[in-house]
């Protein structure tokens, strides 16, 4: 889904004062781009520690660390492919199926953990090349052609679990219990690894800079000499496999592998990334961001459980959230072009 | 006049009816002096920001006349059309229909009095039916439901009024070739309540067949009563069906006469004019090298570009003239691999291979490069910074190591080009959107400047940007001439070919038909080639055989 991007009608305009956002790419460049998630990060926690008595506790912590990988490992792809202008509704699904693929290797083929767990992260990757190849090869809009891999492989994970909860028990646990010197799990320490990575490949390399022109105006990418096709692929492969990282973190906290796992959360990650100023339409984008925008979801969630919200308010609280965000985000962009020219 | 457009060739019987028609419609062309005005302009001028592109001109339509408006690229044709048709507002002047003060504030209001236009590009949703399209925005309908019924009976009266039985109402216009969906525009307009007619370039798409069908309406319809605005560059077509002609230059009128006391040659004539102060030429250098920098065989790509082989030097400046349409952009997309071609190759250097590229990779690696026609559509990412756009094409050459991005490299190489091309901003991380068109251009030029190639295209270089960013790219041009780079500059604009390039080709109807060293060229000559592929050309393309054999 590249998407040609509607530009500003200002060939009269004088020279105004410069928008330097689009071009603050580097990692830890300023605090200043995060600080307005970060804001709002500490207004709720401070929020939430005034009228809980149990919040603001080490306890609290820990929990969300140990809750959040999953969601921001498949937040970290979901960024790199929203930049290509591209959308992955499959994380779910892949999730799934990567983590029925590591419990039926490891119960029903006595696999250990080690020898699984690159099998687990393959078939995420693959299913991303499948979506990824399909929808850039042909043109078809990711929309449409990871909507098809959800299915694809939400059925896929059925059918090779037999729609049975696969309970593998302690040889997968150690990567999601806190380890006990940092008092945070391996699988936390992977998300935020992923994180960095994610945010150093987008800032720091070719590939990075490739996506994002290629998310702002994939024809005028062609037209400079530059063949996009294979980074918007990779883009896809990236998220695939982040998903079967994410299956083997939830599978590790859950102790099972449940063909069920994991229905809906490509809406929690799109929700993350939208929260970080990622925009829909490609080409604007941040990792450390969209990891904020995880956090935020997080803290709402946790908070509110713990004041006894109900689900039913805590989801019309939490969409209150995105819808608010990305009214802020809009309101910004307008602020910015009309104050550019 | 006639025989000058309708060269009757008796082998070919298609040729042979078409003359006799066309010779038919203009005898029965006689204009009425009696005919009253329908439609009067009074000082019409039309300004944006500072450039104003109609100055103050009178044109007067009377009821059953086919008026021809003709001019070059830019000479206000369209401007005018569009403020009749009520598309955009003038900036001063006004305008009468039947003696009653007329100011359509839209299009709507244009058509409410009967003003409908056919413009160049189509105006229809080509997923939706013929019928559909036909009757769009006034669907019959009752109770808000569509009468499918209706609908169906008075399409195809409509359509079968024009002799368009083969098209099936129900088929989706999207089905039916470009010539067949012109029609049913056209179609559509005449359909409705129509007493002025307003056709830009309507045969563009058409065939011979076709178009002296519309010719036909077009007779009926202005015996009818109906007065005709008619722009179009075939001068063939002009002589035969109008009864006057108006002609625009810069803007300007320039005459009205009746098309009887003019031929092709005085037509061209007009359009271009004989600006004799026009010779304020710069002093032009000139860098060219005896050595073939680019060399360019048989490039073809049906129909808009027709076996165009040419050569540059190295040092040289190539510049390419021609109308809108006639294929210069599309030859540039060819060379550049941005287009497939149907046949053609190119080498590059003295004695470099044959080869042809399919994407634009191969092209930039083998030294090309182009600063494309849109910059907004495809030169630039408007919502990124000067920076990011300058080293895009030259980050995986000179800015990486290993995949990483040397950043010390490239801010120095950004802030190097943008200083020298004079780009004015705050930093290099200004995003290019807040630049002005000027500076924008900068850009997109710069983005190339970085990465050294040995060809570069420049297609409109400096449409739509300041004299002083032209004068900065200008001496660009001499800049890299003189460091034996080889340029090829396609614009629209004579004057600034004239002014910078050391030779010039002229491309008319998809061929290179002249090309001038300079010294050669005069205002009148570049514009006699540029039409000379669009005079004749409907009854020539029915004998490209016999054509080639006669010029050999």
């Amino acid at each position: 889904m590249n998407t040609v991007k509607k530009s500003l009608p200002d060939d009269s305009a004088p020279t105004g004062q410069g928008a330097t956002r689009s071009g603050s790419l580097s990692l830890g460049n300023s605090l200043v781009q995060y600080a307005g998630l970060l804001g709002v990060l500490a207004l709720l926690v401070t929020a939430f520690s005034f009228s809980s008595d149990h919040f603001f506790q080490t306890s609290t912590i820990i929990s969300i660390a140990n809750q959040i990988p999953d969601l921001t490992l498949i937040a970290v792809g979901m960024t790199l492919v929203l930049i290509v202008g591209g959308i992955d509704l499959s994380v779910g699904s892949v999730l799934a199926l990567s983590s029925a693929v590591l419990g039926v290797l490891m119960v029903d083929h006595g696999w250990s953990l080690w020898a699984a767990i690159p099998c687990c992260v393959l078939t995420g990757a693959a299913c991303g090349l499948v979506s990824g190849t399909i929808s850039i090869g042909a043109g078809i809009p990711s929309f449409i052609v990871t909507l098809g891999m959800l299915e694809i492989a939400r059925g896929a994970t059925k059918v090779i679990t037999d729609s049975q909860t696969k309970y593998i028990g302690s040889a997968v646990e150690p990567i999601g219990e806190p380890i006990s010197t940092i008092m945070v799990s391996p699988a936390f320490l992977l998300a935020i690894l992923a994180v960095i990575a994610g945010q150093f490949l987008l800032s720091r390399t070719v590939f990075g800079r490739y996506c994002i022109a290629i998310g702002t105006n994939a024809e005028a990418v062609r037209m400079s000499g530059i063949r996009s096709r294979p980074y918007s692929i990779a883009v896809f492969v990236i998220s695939g496999g982040l998903c079967g990282l994410a299956g083997l973190t939830q599978t590790s906290r859950l102790s099972t592998a449940d063909p069920n796992a994991a229905i809906g959360i490509e809406l929690a990650a799109i929700a993350a990334c939208v929260i970080g100023g990622t925009s829909l339409m490609g080409g604007r984008g941040n990792v450390i961001n969209s990891f904020l925008g995880v956090l935020i979801i997080a803290v709402l969630q946790t908070g509110l459980a713990q004041l006894g919200v109900s689900d039913a308010n805590k989801q019309i609280i939490t969409g209150t959230v995105i819808v608010v965000a990305v009214l802020l985000d809009a309101i910004r962009g307008h602020w910015e072009k009309k104050h550019a020219v | 006049m006639l025989h000058r457009c309708v060269k009757p060739s008796p082998e070919i019987a298609v040729t042979n009816h078409l003359a006799t028609l066309l010779t038919e419609t203009s005898l029965t062309a006689t204009p009425n002096p009696l005919n009253a005005p329908l439609l009067q302009t009074a000082g019409l001028t039309k300004r944006y920001g500072n450039v104003t592109v109609l100055d103050d001109v009178a044109f007067e339509l009377r009821s059953g006349e086919i008026h021809a408006l003709i001019g070059a690229n830019g000479a206000g044709k369209s401007t005018l059309c569009k403020i009749i048709s009520g598309l955009t507002q003038s900036s001063a002047g006004t305008m009468k229909m039947r003696q009653h003060p007329y100011r359509p504030a839209g299009k709507l209001d244009a058509e409410a009095v009967g003003v409908q236009i056919v413009q160049q590009e189509l105006n229809q949703i080509s997923t939706m039916s013929v019928a559909e399209n036909l009757f769009l925005g006034r669907l019959p309908h009752k109770l808000g439901f569509v009468r499918r019924r209706e609908l169906a009976r008075r399409s195809r009266v409509a359509l079968d009024r024009f002799g368009l039985h083969d098209i099936h109402i129900d088929t989706p216009l999207s089905s039916l070739g470009v010539g067949h969906q012109q029609m049913v525009e056209i179609a559509a307009a005449i359909d409705r309540d129509c007493r002025v007619l307003i056709l830009d370039e309507p045969t563009a798409a058409l065939t011979a067949g076709e178009t002296s069908t519309l010719f036909q309406w077009l007779a009926e319809l202005r015996d009818r009563g109906v007065g005709i605005i008619y722009i179009s560059h075939r001068l063939d077509e002009i002589t035969s069906i109008s009864n006057r002609v108006t002609v625009l230059r810069d803007g300007k009128w320039v005459c009205t006469e009746s098309t009887r006391d003019l031929d092709a040659d005085r037509m061209v004539d007009l359009m271009s004019g004989d600006d004799p102060g026009s010779s304020t030429q710069h002093l032009h250098q000139s860098f060219v090298q005896p050595d073939i920098a680019l060399r360019v065989s048989g490039y073809s790509r049906s129909p808009v570009v027709n076996d165009v082989s040419f050569h540059v030097h190295h040092g040289e400046r190539l510049g390419i003239a021609g109308l809108v349409g006639s294929g210069r952009t599309e030859l540039l997309r060819l060379l550049f691999g941005a287009d497939p071609s149907d046949s053609g190759s190119l080498s590059l250097g003295k004695d470099g291979a044959k080869q042809s590229f399919s994407h634009p990779s191969q092209a930039v690696k083998a030294g090309l490069a182009m600063v494309t026609e849109d910059r907004k559509q495809n030169g630039l990412l408007m919502s990124q910074s000067i920076r990011v756009n300058t080293s895009l094409s030259a980050m995986q050459t000179s800015f990486s190591a290993a995949g990483l991005i040397r950043r010390s490299a490239e801010n120095a190489a950004a802030r190097e080009q943008s200083d020298s091309m004079e780009t004015r901003c705050n930093s290099i991380e200004q995003t290019v959107a807040t630049l002005s068109g000027g500076n924008q251009q900068k850009v997109a030029i710069a983005k190339w400047l970085i990465r050294d190639s040995d060809v570069y295209f420049f297609d409109e270089p400096t449409r739509g940007i300041d004299v002083a960013a032209r004068r900065r790219i200008y001496r660009l041009f001499d800049a890299l001439a003189q460091s034996g780079k080889a340029i090829v500059i396609v614009s629209s604009d004579v004057e600034e070919l004239f002014e910078t390039c050391d030779r010039i080709a002229v491309m008319s109807a998809g061929r290179i038909v002249k090309t001038f060293a300079r010294g050669e060229w005069t205002h009148d000559a570049v514009m006699q080639a540029a039409f000379s592929g669009y005079v004749d050309h409907k009854f020539a393309s029915q004998d490209a055989g016999a054509a080639t054999e006669a010029t050999l």
